[in-house]
């Protein structure tokens, strides 16, 4: 009986079901902050105080009383709606955005399926979803739902291009697309991080990210919901808890790009400094035969510090989407398909053709923090040399 | 042990199985074009799950990307933009079902045929961690095959004979050259694609 759970119950039954609940309850407690973020976010950023009063100080049990709203809404299907399928849809974006995690390294050995391919898994599993918003756009038998998802499948089909294209820099440079081992190469400072191995793959870093939001249809790529064009786009006619699947999908796969990001580019688990292994935290394993590993209390930091990376990408993408105006749907494909694709393709050129110039893992570094420094300084510049009544227009209203 | 093991596999894959051919069925049987998508969605993901089950990640999650990522919503985006009425339904003919039958039933002889005719390699029970998905590095023999590298440690059958070379010269160089045809012929359906559905430029407006 106890051989039978060792060998049966246990790795193939067991410990499959505990690890995807472990995932969904974590990440669900994830959105908990997530809306709430968002909130304060927009809000400071508009120069509002976001919420302040349900749960006492900064409004922090505001996203509970949402979630109370949406559970007692009534749930309605338009007359015109193709019933099954709208009952479907939300399901289906749903699977596609939480299959995603399961081969999300947290910490090391932190992994619920070390896949030998996971970031091609992860790409892969994402792509369903598109699936689910086109079908709730059509189902719900609304032309404002039927624009959106017209619009989501030409721009998420578009953008998974040079996304996926972005991460082949970082693959070439780790030589692997498993990300527990891509994580565990970027181990030591922060120079030993994937997006300063050269300057090629700094910038797919960034060109990464711009991909992923209009990717997830965050603004200001969020075409598919366009509300002051299409009501709410494809889930205009949705109401109650099938909304708030959509709703919750949409952060699963923000944080699933992050994750990605974090994981090619930004070091994984890896904090700036070997903190962990300067306070002794690495324990020998096997003498000289395996390098040595984080223990426990390494791991949990490794922990902390990939939700902190994840989080602060997170604040990135919010941060951008409350400043910047929506695009047209012409500009949005005009982007994808005349600039981020060529540049996509000179990246991997590029770090194609770097090893071979540089022969040194120093010079590639360099290059790296060279190219960083250059993405730097063009910022100030644009910053600096940026008309004060643009900077600043809130202070020369002309209306 | 090794018993409850199988079984457990063996039902897994059945279930798997069945989703694949109940809706897959379902794909034929039903007349709206988009409820028939949805079900072949959800065959694609089953026959996607049958790959992972067997320890093949890479071509489960290229099933993924391409079919249910690509494919499918093509077919979904073609049904909307080309739709006249609301919700798009199919009529058809008793004629076409006996063509579709014969054609059905010629294929599935041949599959059917190719089958039992082959030897299948047979698993080891016993070794459960080669069916772990960090234990079964088939990206790198894939990817060494399709650049005409044969792969120096092929996995082995019981008989000791490696699995790549099951049936082949040995003197072979790997999936080379089908690679190399298939990789000519996409970039010739994009650039006929590309001339097809650019905008034509008419002679009386440049006159």
């Amino acid at each position: 009986m106890i051989e039978t759970l060792k060998t049966v119950i246990w790795p193939f039954i067991l410990w499959p079901l505990l690890m995807s609940f472990a995932i969904m309850v974590f990440f669900q407690l994830q959105a908990i902050i997530f809306v709430w973020l968002e909130r304060k976010v927009s809000g400071r950023i508009q120069d509002r105080l976001g919420p302040t009063r349900v749960g006492g100080k900064f409004g922090w049990l505001q996203t509970i009383a949402d979630g109370v709203k949406l559970l007692l809404k009534e749930d309605l299907i338009p007359a015109d709606a193709d019933r099954p399928l709208f009952r479907i849809a939300p399901y289906i974006v749903l699977c596609g955005a939480f299959a995603a995690f399961v081969v999300v390294p947290f910490s090391f050995g932190w992994v619920a399926e070390n896949l030998n391919i996971a970031v091609f898994f992860m790409l892969a599993v994402m792509s369903v979803e598109v699936f689910g918003v086109i079908l709730a756009g059509y189902a719900s038998g609304s032309k404002w739902a039927l624009f959106g998802g017209m619009r989501e499948a030409a721009q998420v089909v578009s953008y998974e291009v040079p996304m996926a294209m972005n991460l082949v820099p970082a693959v070439m440079a780790a030589g692997t697309m498993n990300m527990h081992k891509v994580s565990e190469m970027q181990s030591g400072w922060i120079w030993d991080w994937n997006c300063f191995h050269d300057p090629f793959t700094f910038f797919a870093a960034i060109v990464y990210l711009v991909c992923a939001t209009a990717s997830v249809k965050r603004a200001p790529f969020d075409l598919a919901e366009a509300e002051s064009e299409l009501v709410a786009g494809f889930h205009t006619e949705y109401s109650g808890f099938r909304w708030l699947i959509f709703f919750m999908a949409e952060y699963a796969s923000m944080l699933a790009v992050s994750w990605i990001a974090t994981i090619m580019f930004w070091g994984g688990w890896n904090g700036p400094l070997p903190v962990t292994q300067w306070l002794g935290l690495w324990i020998d394993t096997n003498g000289d035969k395996l390098p040595d590993a984080p223990g426990f209390l390494a791991q949990v930091i490794g922990f902390l510090n990939f939700i902190a990376k994840g989080y602060t990408l997170i604040f990135v993408m919010m941060w951008i989407r409350w400043t910047l105006p929506r695009i047209r749907i012409d500009q949005v494909m005009k982007l994808c398909l005349k600039y981020l694709l060529p540049i996509t393709c000179l990246l991997i050129l590029g770090a194609g053709v770097w090893p071979l110039m540089i022969q040194t893992e120093r010079g590639g570094k360099v290059g790296g923090f060279a190219a960083a420094a250059i993405a730097f300084a063009i910022l100030i510049i644009g910053i600096v040399t940026t008309p004060k009544s643009a900077a600043h227009g809130r202070r020369e209203r002309v209306y | 042990m090794e018993r409850l093991q199988e079984i457990w596999l063996q039902s897994l894959f059945g279930f798997m199985a069945l989703t694949t051919v109940v809706c897959s069925i379902a794909v034929v049987v039903t007349q709206n074009v988009v409820r028939a998508a949805v079900w072949l969605l959800f065959a694609l993901s089953g026959t996607a799950g049958l790959f992972f089950l067997l320890g093949a990640d890479f071509v489960g999650a290229t099933q993924l990307l391409i079919y249910v990522g690509g494919t499918m919503i093509l077919v979904i985006f073609g049904v909307m933009l080309t739709a006249r009425g609301p919700f798009v339904s199919m009529k058809t003919q008793s004629g076409e079902w006996t063509l579709a039958a014969l054609v059905g039933v010629a294929l599935f002889g041949i599959v059917a045929a190719v089958v039992w005719s082959t030897k299948w390699p047979t698993m080891d029970w016993g070794d459960t961690s080669k069916i772990r998905g960090e234990n079964s590095p088939t990206t790198v023999q894939l990817g060494l095959e399709f650049l005409g590298i044969p792969p120096q440690e092929s996995p082995k059958d019981a008989a000791g004979t490696p699995l790549a070379r099951l049936g082949r010269d040995p003197a072979n160089i790997g999936y080379l050259l089908p690679f190399e045809i298939v990789s000519v012929h996409l970039l010739v359906v994009l650039i006929g694609a590309a001339y097809l559905a650019r905008a034509k430029r008419r002679k009386a407006a440049t006159s």
